[in-house]
Parts: C-alpha cells; sequence; structure tokens
C-alpha cells in the first residue's frame, strides 16, 4: 500500500491505496463518489472522464498513486460551479439524457470544453466530445444542449487555456 | 477488467530510474495512457512501474537558433496548445490535435508515444520528417540517436531495459518549411490506418515524404520526395513515384491498401504543394 495524499472536491484527503488502483475505482469504491461512471475501463467511453489540475481526465487511465498532490474535481464536486450549473440546465431542457450512464461524462467534458473554447458551434462540440460513447445514441441532443450552454454563458465567462 | 498487483516507485533523478528499470520485470510510465489500457486488460504484466512523472528535466523544453529541444514529458495538448515554441510552421501542433482525444492528450506525453513505437502512432513518422534525434539516458550514459535508427519496428525500438528518453532535438529549419500531414482514421481519435508526412526546406531545397501506418514502422519514401524537390507537380509522376515507394511496404496485390496510403501521401504532398 502507498501513501497518498490529494485535494479531493477542494479536501484534503489522506489514504493508503494498492499501487494497481485506477483514480476510477479509487473514488467509486474508496471515496463512494459514484457520480464517476467506468464503462470500458480502457479509454475509449469517456464515461469515467474527471478534471485532475483542471485538466479533462479519463480517470480509468491514471493510477491514484500518480494523482499524488494533485487537485482532483469531479462531478459532485461541481453543485455550484456556474458552468455546471448552466450544462445542467441546459441538459435538462434539451432532453440530453436517456439512460444517463454516459452523462456524467459527458458533463465533464462539456465543462472542459466550454472552458477553453468559448462558443463552439456544433462542428467543434462533435470533434471535442468525440471520445465520448453514448449506447443510446442521443448525441443530437447532448451537442445541442453543449452549444446552448455555450451561447448562455457567452464569451465573458469563458477562459482560453491557450 | 482491473491491472494485476504491481509494485511502484516514483524515482526523483534520471540514474534512480535506471536503476530500478534494470530490474527484472521492470516497466516504464509517463502519461500513461495507452500502457493503463493495456495494465487493465493484463495485456501487459509488470512487477514493478517506474513512474517517470517526478523526473523534472525530462519536461524541459529549450529553443536555440539552431534547435528545438522537447521534453519527453511534454504532453501532446501542451504541443496541441502552442506551449513549444514553434519552428515548423504549426505541423507539430496540428499533428498533436489530431491524436486521439482531449482527456487523453492531456496525459500521453510525445516520449512515452516514441517509446512505445506503436506502428499507427503520429510522432514517430513526424520526427522522422522533422529529421529529429533522441536523446536517451540510461546506467551506461547519455547517447543520441536519429529517430529513423531509433525505431527497429512494431512495438520494438532501440532502448535497453535501464534506459529511457530525455527528449527531442528537432533541426530548426533556417529557411522556410512548407509542410502537408494527412491521415485516414475511421473514426475520430482512433488510430489511423495511414498517415503521412510531406517536408520541404526553402523551394528547391531537401523534401521529406514519411509513410506511417502501413508497415511495422514510418519509412521514408525516397522517389516521391525527389520527384517534389525536383519541382514536379504533374499528377501521373507524382503517382508513379508514390506506387513505386508504397509496394514494398504493403502485401501484394492489395489494390486497397495501394489506393489508401498512395493518396494519403499525395494529399499530404498536395497540402504542402499549396502552402
Amino acid at each position: 500500500m502507498i501513501f497518498l495524499e490529494l485535494e479531493l472536491n477542494g479536501a484534503q484527503i489522506t489514504c493508503d491505496v494498492e499501487p494497481r488502483e485506477t483514480l476510477a475505482d479509487f473514488l467509486r469504491e474508496r471515496c463512494r463518489l459514484t457520480a464517476t461512471h467506468l464503462g470500458c475501463e480502457h479509454g475509449a467511453c469517456g464515461a469515467c472522464t474527471v478534471a485532475v489540475d483542471g485538466e479533462a481526465t479519463r480517470s480509468c487511465l491514471r493510477l491514484a498513486v500518480m494523482c499524488q498532490g494533485q487537485s482532483v474535481q469531479t462531478l459532485e464536486g461541481l453543485e455550484n460551479d456556474r458552468t455546471m450549473e448552466v450544462l445542467r440546465r441546459q441538459f435538462h431542457e434539451n432532453h440530453a439524457l436517456q439512460c444517463g450512464f454516459c452523462t456524467p461524462g459527458m458533463l465533464m467534458m462539456a465543462r472542459d470544453i466550454l472552458l477553453r473554447i468559448a462558443r463552439p458551434d456544433a462542428e467543434v462540440v462533435r470533434n471535442q466530445l468525440s471520445g465520448h460513447i453514448c449506447r443510446c445514441t442521443g448525441y443530437a441532443a447532448i451537442v445541442k444542449a453543449i452549444v446552448a450552454a455555450g451561447l448562455e454563458l457567452g464569451r465573458a465567462d469563458s477562459r482560453n487555456h491557450a | 477488467m482491473k491491472a494485476a498487483p504491481f509494485d511502484y516507485v516514483a524515482p526523483k533523478t534520471v540514474a534512480e530510474a535506471g536503476a530500478s528499470l534494470a530490474g527484472p520485470g521492470a516497466v516504464a510510465i509517463a502519461g500513461g495512457q495507452s500502457l493503463l489500457p493495456m495494465l487493465n486488460l493484463r495485456v501487459a504484466l509488470p512487477d514493478l512501474l517506474v513512474d517517470l512523472g517526478g523526473l523534472q528535466e525530462l519536461r524541459e523544453v529549450t529553443a536555440t537558433a539552431g534547435m528545438i529541444r522537447i521534453g519527453a514529458l511534454t504532453t501532446h495538448a501542451a504541443i496541441e496548445d502552442g506551449k513549444l515554441p514553434d519552428g515548423f510552421g504549426g505541423l507539430m501542433q496540428k499533428v498533436a490535435s489530431r491524436i486521439s482525444y482531449r482527456a487523453i492528450r492531456n496525459y500521453g506525453t510525445i516520449g512515452g508515444s516514441m517509446a512505445l513505437a506503436d506502428p499507427a502512432a503520429d510522432w514517430s513518422g513526424c520526427l522522422m520528417a522533422l529529421g529529429a534525434t533522441v536523446r536517451i539516458s540510461g546506467l551506461q550514459g547519455a547517447r543520441s540517436e536519429p529517430v529513423d535508427a531509433f525505431i527497429r519496428g512494431q512495438y520494438s525500438t532501440s532502448l535497453n531495459p535501464d534506459e529511457i528518453i530525455l527528449g527531442f532535438e528537432v533541426p530548426r529549419p533556417d529557411t522556410s518549411l512548407r509542410w502537408g500531414f494527412f491521415k485516414v482514421v475511421r473514426k475520430s481519435g482512433a488510430f489511423a490506418s495511414s498517415i503521412a508526412f510531406a517536408v520541404a526546406y526553402g523551394r528547391g531545397g531537401p523534401v521529406s515524404v514519411v509513410l506511417a501506418a502501413a508497415a511495422g514502422r514510418p519509412y521514408s519514401l525516397p522517389r516521391i520526395a525527389e520527384c517534389i524537390r525536383a519541382g514536379e507537380t504533374a499528377e501521373e509522376p507524382l503517382r508513379a513515384a508514390v506506387a513505386q515507394d508504397v509496394a514494398p511496404l504493403i502485401p501484394r496485390d492489395d489494390p486497397y491498401l495501394m489506393r489508401l496510403h498512395a493518396s494519403t501521401v499525395l494529399r499530404a504532398v498536395r497540402e504542402m504543394q499549396a502552402r
């Protein structure tokens, strides 16, 4: 076991973890933060996307021990986040989820897109979202919701990382 | 699936990393964006994972008049976002932006990609076209090798078990550089079926054309490169040269593969010629 210290949704936490434990399993099994969903466990589906040090990250492709000293944000920690608030409402209004399994990953990636790119159009969103699979195939509504959220948030709220 | 158990160390110096990697069953991990799927699927079964993430000198990027040194731990996303000094007219930025997905690019590194040597990866072909050199460190000391010699074949490089990639030295062109880059991917973000790079230094200067994902490793295409250097722009001679270059790299009598790779190369060449 390895002693792990990291910031999780704004709180400092410490924990002993096995080296082979992915960040996704750490979040779900040890921290009981089950908004992060595990689909494929090899980086293809995007359902487990979280933010590590502010960057969108596949939590199934990151070992918990590699997050030593880093800051991890999951959907649970973004309840009062302005971007996520708008995204949640737009997903609701645009019927952007059916079974909901892919939704946490979609929301985390959508937030990442809107923080990097101001007012993305549908083509940009489709491209940026291409690493996320929705097996209900509800992509049209998801793209629509993210485009609408981008327009609502406008340029003022978006900062370009580049 | 879940990874099988392994031990983990995070060395603080390159020497420590070399010593750990020299032991039996040790595997280096950088961004882990290829290794983690292999661990989760139990295709890779290391006894010890040596995390290179803490090696600060592998993160350094420096530029001189003659070359750009890129640390092995530089992420695809950093290159995509233009955080590297650009001496190559945006080629590396474009290549980075088309690798997998953003969440993968945030952690995947140029050094990790090169060490894995997947035949369908982008950087080996790109760095070959740019005439780059790999800087390597191991228990016997440091060495440098051109990318062309470093890549041995499918998932095979000249790295010894105790060696790691420190970074890459990419010569900066002293004239204008024109480039073309085209790849065929069945789904955005997936590994490519065909990747072509065309790079020309000045007018009438050296030309490099590289085809990746066609065989076990990227290959330079000498005939089409010579054709372009000689100023040829007509369709027929270019097609003939590409066909000659591609034929030895693919199974005989496969018209689909021939058409696929020939059009990838020609599109890269056309993009370069249009610049």
